[in-house]
């Protein structure tokens, strides 16, 4: 059976507010990953372009994209599944690529969040929750993971000071990513004073301190086959497994809400169509949207059992130095979550690892990583094992 | 002789504010006014639903019968609101959350009269209609 590879990677500084348009901003990506690849527009078959609706004006953005990227008259699809679109993109891509239909296959992540209000958008995000039953409760991002957070607390004792170490561990990473959105220290003792803004109230559990910020941003990946990855590039990195998973959106359909179903369910399926383990996994980006959401990816991983996954973070286990490294680019938390954009980002911090091109955050000699990106609260579950 | 259609939105009145006007299960609204908070029930295979929804993905039959969420459920878990999407800044702070009925499970609002000390996961709550300061409807979860 024919592989399928990543031959080219890039994405646009993650930044507050983007002084430029939606095309403009995804074509920072773009150029990024096309001279990666070392590609002409020629080379490339058709392109994929994932978002989440209604941050900016475009409708139908992927026709646009595809004249300003220079890809007309190749095809273009759209991929939406709220954050994990850049990933479902991927698979989407793979599947294109293996099936015979394109052989090199871009795919292009973007969200311009500024140009609405901080309240704004969280009305638009919590209406990517049950429109019908859920949002007129007035429900947002921050408060759904609560939710979850305070069942993991009630459930296994976990603390707010466990969840205030990943922010920690993020900021550690965020501060050597120049493509970071927020790159400051964060300390520790920073949650307990009541005068620091990382302490302040959200939705409780959860503070200020535990949420990723909002940015504009673009990511892109160049997919193709094994024959022309091999002809084009030196350090193809293989597409080894790919899950994907849903589950129901209002969480009165839900059975867990100590972890994400669709992780646990995304993740199985990419462990056995890579013929892995948690344990052969040696670098991990997760999407860390909340404190908690990394907390529950270990566990719903299998790098940790359940209830177990503070421990992780307490060793220092997902350092760089630790057996299990996760987010050592700083994760959403330090470089802001620009929707469309995230699921890319994490996929390029993986490959650039798998190349050894990862730079100040680069961990040892690593074989095998796995990006686990969420769209909604749970609601889409998307799992990539990749390879070197 | 008026030749504008009347159209049946009288689901824009549930909760501080409604996305959705028009749908199958506008009566559930009906049900509020006169107090009652209610799922649907499958007459084709008996399967509960709530939220309420007009068609079974079961046995795939459009025929539902209301049936009253009555009793206590389990607190499943909450949160507190101290910001809020645009729209339901006067609400705030309130709290969201989650109770198992064991059939189903119901989404909703913590009753403003209880503070957070009052409330704790595992306790039994009831859930009951509630008038919005802006006159419209929703349900929330009382201390049973
Ligand atoms: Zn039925």
């Amino acid at each position: 059976m024919s592989k399928v590879a990543i031959i080219g990677v890039g994405q646009s500084a993650f930044v507050r507010s983007y002084p430029g348009s939606i095309r403009e901003l995804a074509f920072e990506g773009f150029k990024e990953a096309m001279q990666d690849a070392r590609l002409t527009t020629k080379d490339i078959d058709a392109s994929v372009i994932c978002s989440a609706p209604e941050y900016d004006k475009q409708r139908s953005p992927a026709g646009v994209f595809a004249e300003y990227m220079g890809l007309n008259p190749q095809p273009t699809f759209y991929v939406e599944s709220l954050c994990s679109s850049s990933s479902m993109g991927v698979r989407l891509a793979y599947s294109l690529v293996k099936s015979g239909l394109h052989d090199v296959v871009a795919v292009i992540g973007f969200q311009k969040m500024s140009e609405i209000s901080s309240s704004e958008s969280q009305e638009r995000m919590g209406r990517g929750a049950d429109i019908q039953w859920e949002s007129p409760f007035g429900t947002m991002m921050p408060a759904y993971y609560a939710m979850f957070a305070r069942a993991h607390m009630e459930k296994y004792g976990t603390t707010l000071e466990d969840l205030a170490l990943i922010r920690v561990k993020a900021a550690t990473y965020g501060q050597l990513n120049d493509k970071a959105v927020y790159r400051k220290p964060v300390t520790f003792d920073m949650f307990s004073d009541p005068e620091n803004r990382m302490s302040g109230p959200v939705a409780s559990p959860l503070r200020v301190g535990d949420c990723c910020a909002n940015a504009d941003g673009s990511s892109c990946i160049i997919v193709a086959k094994e024959e022309k990855a091999k002809a084009l590039c030196k350090k193809p990195v293989w597409i080894m497994g790919l899950g994907a998973a849903t589950a129901s959106v209002n969480l009165a359909g839900r059975d867990v809400f100590t972890g994400l179903a669709v992780a646990q369910k995304a993740g199985k399926q990419a462990y056995e169509m890579a013929g892995v383990a948690p344990k052969d996994i040696d670098v991990a980006e997760v999407h860390d949207c909340f404190t908690i959401a990394e907390m529950m990816a270990y566990e719903d991983l299998g790098f940790a059992r359940p209830g177990e996954g503070k421990a992780l973070v307490k060793d220092k286990a997902t350092y760089k130095e630790g057996s299990i490294p996760v987010n050592v680019d700083g994760g959403l938390l330090s470089k802001g979550h620009p929707i469309g954009a995230t699921g890319g980002s994490q996929i390029r911090t993986i490959v650039l690892q798998l190349r050894d091109e990862a730079g100040d955050i680069q961990v040892k000699d690593p074989q095998i990583g796995l990006v686990h990106n969420i769209g909604g609260v749970g609601l889409y579950g998307n799992v990539t094992i990749l390879a070197r | 002789m008026s030749s504008v259609k009347e159209v049946d939105d009288r689901f824009k009145k549930f909760g501080t504010v409604s996305f959705t006007s028009i749908t199958k299960t506008n009566d559930f609204i009906d049900y509020l006014e006169k107090g009652k908070v209610m799922g649907t029930r499958c007459k084709g295979c008996g399967l509960i639903f709530f939220p309420p929804r007009a068609d079974c993905h079961q046995c795939l039959a459009g025929n539902m019968e209301w049936s009253e969420i009555t009793g206590t459920g389990k607190l499943v878990t909450y949160s507190k609101l101290e910001f809020a999407p645009i729209g339901f800044q006067e609400d705030v702070p309130y709290c969201i959350a989650l109770l198992d009925y064991g059939d189903y499970k119901v989404f909703g609002r913590i009753a403003d009269d209880l503070s957070e000390q009052d409330i704790e996961v595992g306790m039994q709550m009831k859930t009951a209609v509630n008038t919005l300061p802006n006159g419209q409807l929703n349900y929330v979860f009382q201390k049973s």
